[in-house]
């Protein structure tokens, strides 16, 4: 009888101290679970190689720190992605600190191609930094027309008529491809919906392979805001979704690149387990306690 | 005046932005209007800026509940303001704050969500009625078909992973398509009471 009760207000330290456990242990001894990507994650990595060597492509990096454990592997492997395929990468960012995620993002790039003897992208030619941008959706469509009226100087404070790579990249047009790895607002809305409002080009259709004149847009999210984005890829306004750590697991496979997120996976998956059954157990002993006093009542 | 003069300012710029869809000639002054929000917008960030301020050292004056927080909320502004003012941005004690303690402090934050999310699943998430039975069963499955674990060993079987998948394609998709298109409504409805002045909060009015 006193079982019941104390399980039903179980003191929260233990859950705690549970999750931590669950967390902590597969950090330590790593399982090796099995990664299988999902077809969002495929969509997104498919639609990627499908952009032609050579083309210019804007990433946006919409998020701070707090969800960089989700992201900031998203944005590590996509990065490596663009340069594998020599393409050229415009960085921006519709939240205060996206450019300084880009920068890390891009030191932990650099010494990935380092590491495996390829040439490292030159700043100015190969990427470019355009920092912070205050406006949402207005900085969208100012895109359209005039990277200049909108970016005069890129993060380091250089004017961007002096970067070559912006030559090539006068409006939104000039883009393959929208890239945006977003926490919230803005984010993947904005870019989704503004976009096309503002007339960009618009996307291929499923099972197109010459994207020339057509830009994708695609996108990376936190977990908790992923399923929000599902009726945008029923649509095929948006061409692929990674959703959470497991989406940057996915893309880290796809890559063969395994990263932090794919290191992360038998953790979130103990975590995940132990929540269910915290969830089980809660429910027995919820009836066990309702049982209890209805037998007490009659 | 005071009033009708901003009322006037709302109507004519998004009427603008409204007419520049039909009609190509207000498309230059919708341009304009673009660039003029974008530097209007930053004053948000001065006037965000000096209310933080003004309400910690407030807080600290009066020494309300929680006042010593303030401290090292107005040190850690300044600090941070500072060292990319003398320094700047890209390199320096700016970058060395954003990496070794911006970066940790907010991760860390984020990171407490899943002994919250534990806790609070474990007290409120019981089956009291059919629907909240359907929403556990649903949980459960997208919260193991999320993880490899819901795709090895014996739960390879269950298929939670396929499963997982369908739930978000298909029930998850029409309910989000129902609150975007509810809230797009909505917006349009607020939207229109704005331009023509019959929502006034943003006046400072009730």
């Amino acid at each position: 009888m006193g079982l019941v009760k104390t399980m039903s207000s179980l003191d929260r330290r233990i859950i705690f101290l549970v999750v931590a456990l669950a967390v902590i242990i597969p950090l330590l001894l790593p399982i090796g679970l099995p990664i299988k990507p999902t077809a969002p994650v495929k969509a997104f990595y498919d639609s990627t190689e499908l952009i032609p060597e050579g083309s210019y492509v804007l990433i946006s990096f919409d998020y701070d720190p707090a969800t960089m454990p989700e992201l900031q592997p998203m944005a590590i492997s996509l990065l490596y992605h663009c340069f594998s395929k020599k393409l050229k990468v415009v960085m921006m960012a519709l939240w205060p600190q996206g450019p300084q995620m880009a920068d890390l993002a891009m030191e932990v790039v650099n010494q990935q191609l380092q590491a495996e003897g390829k040439p490292l992208p030159e700043y100015g030619k190969d990427y470019v930094n355009l920092g912070y941008k205050s406006g949402g959706g207005l900085v969208i469509i100012g895109l359209a027309t005039n990277f200049g009226a909108i970016f005069p100087l890129d993060t380091n404070g250089i004017r961007i008529s002096e970067l070559p790579l912006m030559d090539k990249v006068k409006s939104a047009h000039d883009l393959q491809a929208v890239f945006s790895l977003s926490a919230g607002d803005p984010g993947i809305p904005a870019w989704v919906m503004v976009s096309r409002m503002a007339g960009y080009p618009t996307p291929p259709q499923p099972g197109e392979t010459d994207i020339t004149g057509k830009m994708l847009i695609l996108g990376g999210a936190t977990a908790v805001s992923a399923p929000q984005f599902y009726p945008y890829l029923n649509t095929n306004q948006m061409q692929g979704l990674l959703g959470g750590m497991r989406g940057a697991a996915d893309y880290e496979t796809l890559l063969a690149l395994p990263g932090t997120a794919s290191e992360g996976m038998d953790p979130q998956s103990i975590a995940h387990l132990v929540i269910v059954i915290f969830i089980i157990m809660a429910n027995i002993f919820f009836f066990l306690e309702k049982r209890q006093e209805e037998r007490k009542a009659t | 005046m005071k009033k009708q003069f901003p009322l006037a300012i709302v109507f004519i710029a998004g009427m603008i932005f409204i007419v520049q869809f039909f009609s190509p000639a207000f498309t230059p002054i919708q341009e304009r209007f673009t660039h003029w929000y974008i530097v209007v917008a930053v004053f948000a960030f001065v006037l965000g800026l000096a209310n933080l301020t003004r309400l910690n050292l407030q807080k600290i004056h009066r020494q309300q509940e929680g006042w010593i927080y303030s401290i090292p909320l107005l040190i850690g502004l300044a600090g941070m303001a500072l060292c990319s003012f003398i320094f700047g941005i890209e390199e320096g004690p700016f970058v060395w704050l954003f990496n070794n303690m911006m970066l940790p402090m907010s991760a860390t934050m984020f990171s407490l969500l899943a002994f919250f999310v534990a806790s609070a699943s474990y007290r409120a998430f019981r089956a009291r009625h059919k629907e909240a039975v359907m929403l556990l069963v649903a949980a459960v499955i997208v919260m193991l078909g999320q993880v490899p674990i819901g795709s090895a060993g014996f739960m390879e079987h269950l298929r939670l992973s396929d499963i997982t998948q369908w739930i978000m394609a298909y029930p998850n998709m029409a309910g989000q398509r129902a609150i975007m298109i509810g809230a797009a409504l909505g917006v349009v409805a607020i939207s229109l009471r704005i331009l023509l002045g019959i929502e006034r909060a943003y006046l400072g009015e009730d």
